[in-house]
């Protein structure tokens, strides 16, 4: 007697089983989560000084290459462990130390140009990734304190090594202030 | 929603009976007077005179640079000396420095202000001019304040003369001299408001303030305002703690009050709104509690904003004893001033010079007990406990659904804890560092648009040196003879 009715209970077993694995295949080709959106959410913790020690050319182009699996999220100096430990809760991976061979997480700090020794060249002008300094071709060049993220990018290209990257606190009072004076 | 039995919080010890001692003291103005452009508020205003220029008492020296800024007159006559950075309560701050000639002529627009004549928005702007401000310690502009009040359509004025820090009794010593003032303020900042009732609310442990406000509202014979005297708790006279007790009402965590159609300003507020009515004077002056075993002669002085606090002091007799430390604002929530030549400012309501023998001091930190008596004194009703634990490791999202947000620092949660945990210090620390990763992330975005609009112009830049290099060749070519 017992056949009959455990035959109907396999049988509705497998039919749910059946329809909620259909339904979950369904949800998972159509419902995705957009890589798109997947790359502003990575983007969104990385700190934007888009100085490029990650090896891409920018904040964005690494969280293109973290979201494809291409990069680990160990390669961000300037966002240290903190942002290690946002990527690794947001993308559900062990947490790991910055790997130093793309440098070394310290405090922030600012570019800050020698005015007795620029030349007013121009060249740091579109190295700057965030277009912080104001100058022209033989005038005086300054960085905007504000806007620097310290990417360091300013560096290379000045024929005179003017630039040197300071701790914002000891950043000298801008330029234009100081130009009036006597 | 519903109201609660009795206030919740903690019971410190008055300290007030030795500054109420002596009557109010009206200071001379100082030789010089050192005007911080951020009162207190948190936003400094922006000066309007400059270095050498003369000024009279009353003439606008600093306007409002944000909603929370107010404006700065000259509280003496004289000259402009020096706009530079000065010690204020929090840190050095910009200040305009006046030289006083003692002449305190008055500046033209320093007239009785015909109030009763006025409409409500034009006696809201003429009060935000006259500079305004919370005198209970928040320095936010009144006017600012009433007009949001105005806009949501508010039915309660409150006017907190709750004064539950154990020091201060500014407020106290007012109601009692000045009730008259009080309610003559009361009765502007309804007309501003357009709220239909005023409450005063004051302490049960202040019966001469309750005798003089109750005389004075009778005589006034405005039946709009009442008073309600409330069991002495500390915080009540915190602003929302204070709606609560008063009309069994909470305002919602993430509104103000005018939401529940409260709104509440100081008795101190509503005798500078009564003096600036009656004389035309703008905030100039304020009364500071002057108080603690470390001073001779405990008072409550009326000094004008930019007298400087050592020379509240002076006038108190001078130091006394051994002061170990000056607090600004109360035991609870002020901070120690690191130097007597901060000025007062209109956020400023008590000094405090303490000796070892006002201060019990804290035993060493030992572990959470997790006995629960912060939560039950906690006037916010969070579970500091929960919010340590979550602000030792630095929890950002756990200190977030724990509200953090919503912790007025009142320290109730310290005093109570038997294991002499810094708690307040600790979320004072975790907010601070909430503050940083904000700007952090709001640097971060400008900095993300700046570069997107970078690469843009590179785009551009480099398509229109293609385009010009195209059409130079293609001008050159009719002309080569191959």
């Amino acid at each position: 007697m017992s056949e009959p009715t455990l035959l109907p209970a396999v049988a509705i077993a497998a039919a749910l089983s059946a329809a909620a694995g259909a339904a979950l295949g369904w949800a998972a080709s159509r419902l995705r989560p957009d890589p798109g959106s997947l790359v502003e959410r990575i983007d969104a913790l990385l700190p934007q000084t888009q100085c490029g020690q990650c090896r891409y050319p920018g904040c964005r182009p690494y969280a293109e290459a973290i979201a494809a699996g291409e990069a680990d999220i160990d390669r961000c100096p300037p966002g240290g462990t903190a942002t290690v430990h946002a990527l690794a809760t947001l993308l559900d991976r062990p947490v790991r130390p910055v790997d130093e061979q793309y440098g070394i997480p310290g405090p922030a700090r600012i570019a800050v140009i020698d005015e007795e020794r620029c030349i007013g060249c121009a060249l740091c002008l579109p190295a700057c990734p965030v277009d912080a300094i104001v100058g022209a071709p033989r005038l005086l060049h300054t960085v905007v304190a504000a806007q620097c993220t310290g990417c360091a990018l300013c560096l290379p290209p000045c024929p005179v090594d003017c630039i040197e990257l300071q701790d914002p606190g000891n950043a000298p009072p801008p330029v234009a202030r100081r130009r009036g004076q006597p | 929603m519903s109201a609660l039995p009795r206030p919740v919080g903690v019971r410190p010890d008055a300290r007030k009976s030795a500054a109420l001692a002596r009557p109010i003291a009206v200071l001379a103005a100082p030789e010089f007077a050192v005007l911080a452009l951020d009162q207190g508020s948190g936003t400094a205003s922006v000066p309007v005179v400059a270095v050498g220029d003369p000024v009279r008492l009353g003439t606008l020296v600093a306007r409002p640079a944000a909603p929370d800024s107010v404006s700065l007159h000259a509280p003496v006559s004289g000259r402009v000396r020096a706009i530079e950075q000065r010690p204020l309560v929090h840190g050095d701050g910009l200040c305009v420095v006046i030289e006083n000639d003692g002449a305190e002529r008055l500046d033209t627009a320093v007239r009785p202000v015909g109030w009763n004549g006025l409409a409500g928005p034009e006696l809201l702007e003429r009060l935000h001019e006259a500079g305004i401000a919370g005198l209970g310690g928040a320095a936010f502009p009144a006017g600012v304040k009433l007009a949001a009040a105005r806009t949501a359509d508010v039915s309660m004025l409150l006017l907190n003369g709750a004064e539950c820090e154990p020091w201060i009794c500014c407020d106290d010593a007012l109601m009692r001299e000045r009730a008259a003032d009080v309610v003559l303020g009361a009765q502007v900042m309804l007309a501003a408001s357009g709220a239909d009732s005023c409450v005063v609310a004051i302490e049960d442990d202040k019966p001469e303030a309750v005798a003089a406000m109750t005389t004075a509202i009778d005589a006034a014979g405005d039946a709009r305002i009442t008073l309600r005297a409330l069991p002495a708790v500390y915080p009540l006279g915190a602003e929302r703690q204070l709606i609560d007790a008063v009309t069994g009402r909470e305002v919602p965590h993430d509104r103000l009050p005018p939401a529940i159609g409260v709104v509440c300003q100081n008795v101190g507020t509503a005798a500078a709104v009564a003096r600036w009515v009656r004389t035309g004077w703008p905030a100039i002056a304020r009364i500071v509690t002057v108080t603690g075993s470390g001073v001779a002669e405990p008072a409550n002085v009326e000094a004008r904003i930019g007298t400087t606090v050592a020379q509240l002091v002076a006038a108190c007799g001078g130091y006394c004893g051994e002061p170990l430390s000056l607090i600004a604002g109360g035991a609870m929530t002020g901070r120690a001033l690191g130097t007597d030549a901060a000025p007062v400012t209109k956020g400023l309501a008590c000094v405090v010079a303490a000796t070892a023998s006002d201060l019990s001091p804290r035993g060493p930190e030992r572990p959470c007990i997790r006995c629960g008596d912060c939560s039950a004194a906690c006037p916010a009703y969070l579970l500091p406990q929960q919010l340590h634990r979550a602000a030792l490791v630095d929890d950002e999202a756990g200190l977030a659904r724990l509200g953090l947000a919503d912790c007025i620092e009142c320290g109730c949660c310290d005093y109570v804890c038997p294991s002499g945990i810094p708690l307040v210090e600790r979320f004072r620390a975790a907010k601070a560092r909430k503050l940083e990763r904000d700007i952090d992330r709001l640097r971060a975005e400008e900095a993300r648009g700046r570069h997107e609009r970078h690469l843009r112009r590179l785009a551009a830049e480099a398509e229109a040196e293609r385009r010009a290099f195209d059409e130079a060749r293609r001008r050159a070519r009719p002309a080569d003879p191959g």
